[in-house]
């Protein structure tokens, strides 16, 4: 399996049904902790994604597409249409992954850049660390995962696929945790007992990604 | 160098009732609004703040940034990198809404530059609250001058009911900085429209307006006439 542009295509059209699914929950999630907007906003944001890529679809002038490129569109999208802090925060994940992604397909060492740069832009645009109670927490054990993955000699997908493992994993481990970061660090000792949303959508996304992978 | 201020927030209404409150303090300021996300929910988006710097920068060499809850600042960030062409002319202040606003919108009126606009609107956050309190001005102000040689003063009473509220607040202030000399009034910097402002002086009441230095009998003599002339305008 190739992960190149038409496999980043699948993904996002995977994430935003599995989002538009898991929308209430999430949005939950959200009013345990937060404002009460997260399912709603992110489904927004990738709903006016699919839009986007099916308006101007990249490569339609015939010639090669990057898997970056589609990347780059997402962010741009998702930082005009969520409307939460989700938006950038997601936004720059994609965008710093572009960047690192601007080839037709991806292998695993370029999979573990790519999710290594969406940290990195998450962790500098929310000036976030783990065990803040953040999307972090999912992305953090995410990257790890992926640099093990890649040295046990695992091919692309495989990478892929145990980042979301422990991605998902790490959205659980949120639940314990005392919120220092975000909307939900208002509520201080009282955050811990819920899963953090941000976290659990991190999960979602890095999944829909694997299934776009396995459905090629 | 002329400043525009773009105010981003979550609501509409929010930034429109700051640009508002800014805009009476400065007539002469564009103030522009990047506020909700399209579709009309609360958020802020990347687009839309574009749209607006965009907008600023048609009508003024620079723009400061001002910014509510702490998405709005991420969505800007996002911006400011992703367009390369705003560097050098488009600041984000790290400051409260709705007194960094008017403190940026009142600098932005006296010409400051765009490092200045950006820092009035900063310094708000550390005086926010201050005057309310009382007490600490004549330790921190400029009012240190006090006793130095040269000094000028002279006291006057506040004539207008409402005593130095926002809007004889930002003339006099924008007077002061036309001045040149640095003049104080009750020991603050009269010409920070927050601090006279966190003076709260109430109409009927005497303060006192000081200056030192080169110009300073003149600059007191018209600030006294100012106020006795009940700051309209």
């Amino acid at each position: 399996m190739t992960l190149d542009a038409a496999w980043a295509r699948r993904w996002i059209g995977e994430a935003a049904a599995q989002v538009a699914a898991a929308k209430d929950g999430l949005t939950e999630l959200d009013r345990q902790i937060g404002d009460g907007d997260h399912g709603i906003n992110l489904d927004r944001g990738l709903q006016a994604v699919l839009a986007k890529l099916d308006e101007n679809p990249p490569g339609a002038d015939g010639g090669p597409v990057a898997v970056g490129d589609v990347l780059s569109l997402v962010a741009t999208t998702l930082m005009s249409t969520v409307g939460g802090a989700s938006g950038p925060l997601y936004g720059t994940a994609f965008l710093r992954a572009a960047r690192s992604a601007q080839r037709e397909s991806l292998g695993a060492s370029a999979v573990v850049a790519a999710l290594e740069a969406a940290l990195e832009g998450i962790e500098a645009r929310g000036r976030a660390r783990p065990g803040e109670k953040t999307m972090v927490d999912a992305w953090q054990p995410a990257v790890d995962a992926a640099v093990r993955a890649a040295d046990d000699g695992g091919d692309a997908v495989a990478v892929l696929r145990a980042a979301a493992e422990a991605a998902d994993a790490g959205a659980s481990a949120t639940v314990p945790l005392v919120a220092t970061k975000g909307r939900a660090s208002y509520l201080g000792e009282r955050s811990a007992g819920h899963e953090d949303p941000g976290a659990r959508s991190t999960a979602l996304l890095l999944r829909a990604a694997v299934v776009a992978a396995e459905a090629s | 160098m002329t400043v525009a201020l773009v105010l981003v927030s979550h609501s509409v209404r929010l930034a429109e009732g700051a640009a508002e409150l800014a805009g009476q303090m400065a007539p002469d300021v564009v103030l522009q609004v990047g506020a909700g996300v399209p579709g009309g929910a609360l958020g802020t988006s990347l687009d839309v703040v574009r749209d607006a710097v965009a907008a600023a920068l048609r009508d003024a060499d620079g723009a400061v940034v001002l910014t509510d809850l702490g998405s709005a600042v991420l969505t800007v960030e996002s911006a400011l990198e992703l367009e390369g062409s705003w560097a050098g002319r488009v600041r984000l202040a790290q400051a409260p809404f709705v007194e960094g606003a008017v403190a940026a919108a009142v600098a932005a009126q006296q010409d400051r530059p765009l490092g200045e606009v950006a820092l009035a609107a900063e310094a708000a956050a550390a005086q926010f609250g201050r005057g309310a309190r009382g007490g600490a001005r004549a330790a921190d102000g400029p009012g240190g001058l006090e006793g130095g040689p040269g000094r000028v003063s002279a006291r006057v009473v506040v004539r207008d009911p409402l005593g130095l509220h926002a809007r004889p607040a930002a003339l006099l202030a924008r007077a002061v900085a036309d001045l040149g000399v640095p003049v104080t009034v009750d020991g603050v910097d009269a010409s920070s429209v927050l601090m006279l402002l966190q003076l709260g002086v109430r109409g009927g009441r005497e303060v006192e307006v000081a200056a030192q230095g080169p110009g300073a009998e003149g600059a007191v003599r018209e600030v006294v006439a100012l106020i006795e002339g009940g700051l309209e305008g």
